[in-house]
């Protein structure tokens, strides 16, 4: 017995005696582990977070909190009057991060933009195939065919040439995958052959710098105390990687956690009335949509897809689906995006319209088909089957036998490029707060080939008004012009446009500073802590 | 003679693992599923640039050719890099292993210290009270979800009691650097207990806590009911009545005679246990306290359709469960040489 009380007692003493950490530690509960620290070749929103916002910059960055650019590190740009041409003007007090493996010579300047740009454009660059040779936001954002050539005009100056003028050009260069990575430490790495490590022992310009990462537990962060912006305030910053939603809000609550990225849709009640807690919310640059396959009987008729749209209720889906953390979908994108339209034909909750549409279609004693609900939770649809079996139940009272099927996620993504669907749930996240990001990558004739048109639809007017949307310079011409073809859209309605999802953050009430962002990246920069983390 | 059983030994190794390298290769990519899109997902990709992709993993390669350079590959321990991370699927799983084998072991022992005695003690007073409480806490703790009892555990002791941290190896503002990978054997280096204190290794132990005890559960409750019916049989044998007869002490009849001979099955048990606790256990106990060891990892790359990382873990959970039984065999030999001499002749 004695034994086990001096167990105890060591057991306790051990746990008392932890030291004192400084105040302005941040500690942030992340979902998983990033597959490199550079983000021109990652695609997860979690390499995202663990770089763009922390350690790098861009040549124009996204105000946070919203989708406005702002100059970041090129001061200024010009545009050639063609719209094919974009000069910079890089800052010159910009330093990358001095750490234990590289130490700068010199101050950002263009060879490091030249350096950015060419080792995702040019294939015969010594860096283009590290890491695998696929920049899958540059080659899908069409940046390799678009990207002419880069230029140095003089050390801080940088030319930038398209093959064609596009719009969304300077909002694509505010993206994660546009980082500017030091050329210096690129050769300095080549010289002593671990070129592999830029991806994985990263140097950036960014608030903070790298320290260490293990695998699977956590990655460690330091000030930057050169930033450009001036020292930030969180000193350290330690990335908990925590799988679990419910975990990562226990450990909010224990004081484990500062900083919790997606809580638990269960919890988010409780959050909300728990002292010492604050519930950050968005509305998400998100949609989630029910696609038809308009190359296919009956949904190449477009009598038959507005029946569709009439029969379901969308907001039963919000209700039971979303548990309410959503907003009811109009357009392909949210009503905080520019350009939206809610001026468009709507498609009310109405089945008694939905099987007159279907009779005067031709289809009076309804038919069977194939519903694909989503088999894994996406941020714009948490629960593709509940989903699922309420479509199947709204379009049973309209005489339409709904079988519902589904495939692990790998296959479901195969089948649906292919179009062996007959209707699918899917969705999509904005990267840019550009229409062009929603209504080309998901709507245009050449997004059928690449899988990501998921209902096949390829209309010659609509095509024609975003098209020139993309290459119009004037953002009240291109607002006209996405009104339209957002108008042309609704006619058509090649996919039902269900909800936009709120976004949430769980944080403990010392964290000040915390501004939600659109794009579901939580730049820390702002941050500061306002007491000491409770022990 | 003993050579000739080596050698027998070896054959039947590299059989083994030539069959789970078959297994593991080809059993993957039989499930539909794939690695490009799985990494592209709704962003869609041009043809131009999916060939390319494909061609970079070398999957546009008749599988045979794959399945070749894999082992061709392994066999000088190049087990490939991940499709996910472009790292090396060797440096990626050893990373890992350690957490696992440290959560696994202390998972065990935990099992073991409380549910051998446990058996014993139900063996012994058969029928009676504690037997009867035994093994319905037994029944109840292998039928339990551990995912459910991962949650529950916490809520009890982190939550309510507050005498557990929540989840991770360690309390995160430890700044530990991996040398063993060990968390509770690096806490005690010299630099770090000069930094830290005892306080970074007894941090490593209350977290250590409650996953072992999670993940303990379900190996406690079979190690009881094992060592009860074993030790059953063992009490009813006619050496334990002479040992009674001579006047030998309940006490050393128990522990000398019936139990030493009651061990063959409870190791045998234990050695499968070990085997299961650490990998299937590893994969839910892992996830709920945000363990980082393979476990979770080999999921996420199923999940991705990562081939070279779960050919690899497969490979290696292979050689693992070799291990295991040859260690087995060489505890058998120890404890009654009898099964020494058996496979000999």
């Amino acid at each position: 017995m004695n034994k086990v009380f001096a167990l105890l007692t060591f057991y306790s003493a051990v746990l008392v005696s932890m030291p004192a950490f400084s105040a302005s530690n941040l500690v942030y509960c992340s979902e998983g582990s990033p597959e490199s620290f550079n983000p021109q070749i990652t695609l997860s929103g979690t390499a995202r977070n663990a770089t763009a916002p922390t350690l790098y910059n861009r040549l124009l960055d996204f105000e946070p909190g919203t989708t406005k650019l702002v100059p970041s590190l090129a001061k200024r740009w010009e545009i050639s009057p063609d719209n094919r041409s974009y000069t910079f003007e890089l800052r010159d007090d910009v330093s990358f991060h001095s750490t234990a493996y590289f130490t700068p010579s010199r101050k950002m300047n263009a060879d490091d933009v030249l350096f950015s740009f060419n080792r995702q454009l040019d294939k015969e660059h010594p860096y283009h195939m590290v890491g695998g040779g696929t920049y899958q936001y540059f080659q899908g954002m069409g940046m390799d065919k678009l990207i002419t050539k880069v230029e140095k005009l003089g050390d801080h100056r940088v030319r930038i040439e398209l093959s064609q003028p596009e719009a969304p050009f300077l909002s694509n260069l505010a993206m994660p995958f546009m980082s500017i990575l030091s050329s210096e430490y690129s050769e300095q790495l080549q010289r002593e052959n671990r070129k592999a490590d830029i991806d994985m022992l990263p140097v950036g310009t960014g608030p903070f710098k790298f320290r260490r990462y293990q695998k699977g537990t956590s990655i460690r962060y330091k000030a930057n105390e050169a930033y450009w912006q001036g020292q930030p305030a969180i000193g350290n910053l330690v990335f908990s990687i925590t799988p679990d939603p419910s975990v990562r809000y226990m450990k909010l609550k224990k004081g484990e956690c500062d900083l919790v990225v997606y809580p638990s849709p269960s919890d988010i009640a409780q959050i909300k009335s728990q002292s010492g807690m604050v519930l950050a919310e968005e509305d998400g640059l998100n949609i989630g949509y029910l696609a038809m396959n308009t190359e296919k009987p009956p949904f190449d008729n477009v009598q038959v897809r507005r029946a569709i749209a009439h029969a379901l209720n969308k907001q039963a889906y919000i209700n039971a689906v979303y548990l309410g953390n959503a907003e009811l979908a109009i357009n392909p994108y949210p009503p905080s995006m520019w350009s939206h339209n809610d001026e468009v034909a709507q498609y009310e909750y109405n089945p008694e319209k939905a099987r007159k549409l279907l009779q005067k279609a031709g289809y009076s004693d309804g038919f069977k088909v194939t519903l694909w609900t989503l088999p894994v939770s996406r941020p714009y649809n948490p629960n593709g089957r509940k989903m699922g079996e309420m479509m199947q139940q709204d379009l049973a009272k309209i005489g339409v036998e709904v079988e519902l099927v589904s495939y692990d996620w790998g296959t479901y993504l195969d089948k649906v490029k292919r179009g062996e669907h007959d209707m699918v749930q899917l969705g999509w996240a904005g990267d840019n707060g550009d229409p062009d990001n929603f209504l080309y990558t998901l709507f245009s004739c050449d997004s059928v080939q690449r899988g990501s048109n998921n209902s096949r639809y390829c209309q010659p007017e609509f095509e024609s008004l975003i098209k020139r949307a993309r290459r119009e310079s004037d953002l009240a011409t291109r607002e006209q012009l996405y009104r339209e073809a957002l108008r042309v859209f609704s006619e058509d309605v090649p996919v039902i446009p269900i909800a936009h999802s709120k976004v949430f953050r769980a944080l403990s009430s010392r964290v000040e500073g915390y501004v939600m962002d659109p794009f579901d990246v939580d730049n820390f920069f702002p941050l500061s802590v306002s007491s000491n983390r409770q022990q | 003679m003993l050579r000739t059983i080596g050698l027998r030994r070896l054959l039947e190794v590299a059989t083994t693992l030539l069959g789970v390298s078959l297994l593991a290769f080809f059993l993957i990519r039989v499930a539909p599923g794939d690695p490009v899109l799985l990494l592209i997902g709704e962003r869609g990709s041009d043809p131009e640039q999916y060939r390319e992709m494909a061609a970079h993993l070398g999957l546009e390669q008749p599988l045979i050719a794959q399945y070749l350079q894999f082992v061709a590959n392994a066999l000088q321990g190049n087990l490939g890099v991940s499709v996910v991370s472009q790292q090396s699927v060797i440096e990626e799983l050893l990373a890992r292993w350690p957490a696992t084998i440290e959560l696994g072991v202390s998972a065990l022992l935990i099992a073991c210290v409380l549910g051998i005695p446990a058996g014993v003690i139900a063996a012994v007073y058969r029928n009676s009270v504690a037997d009867f409480l035994i093994m319905t806490v037994s029944i109840f703790g292998y039928s339990i979800p551990v995912f459910w009892w991962g949650l529950v555990l916490i809520l009890c002791f982190s939550i309510g009691l507050d005498i557990t941290p929540v989840a991770g190896r360690i309390d995160i503002l430890y700044d530990i650097a991996p040398i063993t990978g060990f968390m509770l054997v690096d806490t005690l280096a010299p630099q770090v207990v000069q930094e830290y204190g005892f306080s970074a290794f007894g941090s490593a132990l209350a977290h250590l806590a409650l996953p072992a005890l999670t993940m303990a559960t379900i190996p406690l409750a079979v190690f009881a009911r094992t060592t009860r019916s074993s030790m059953l049989e063992v009490l009813s044998e006619d050496y334990v009545r002479t040992a009674r007869a001579k006047g030998l002490s309940e006490f050393w009849v128990i522990w000398r005679h019936a139990f030493r001979n009651a061990l063959i099955p409870i190791i045998t048990v234990g050695g499968v246990l070990f085997v299961t606790t650490v990998i299937t256990g590893a994969i839910l106990t892992e996830t709920i306290f945000a363990w980082p060891g393979v476990g979770r990892y080999i999921v996420n790359s199923v999940y991705a359709r990562d081939y070279p990382v779960i050919q690899a873990s497969i490979l290696l959970i292979g050689i693992f469960v070799v291990l295991v039984n040859g260690l087995i065999e060489c505890v058998y030999r120890a404890i009654n040489p009898a099964v020494g001499r058996d496979s000999a002749n």
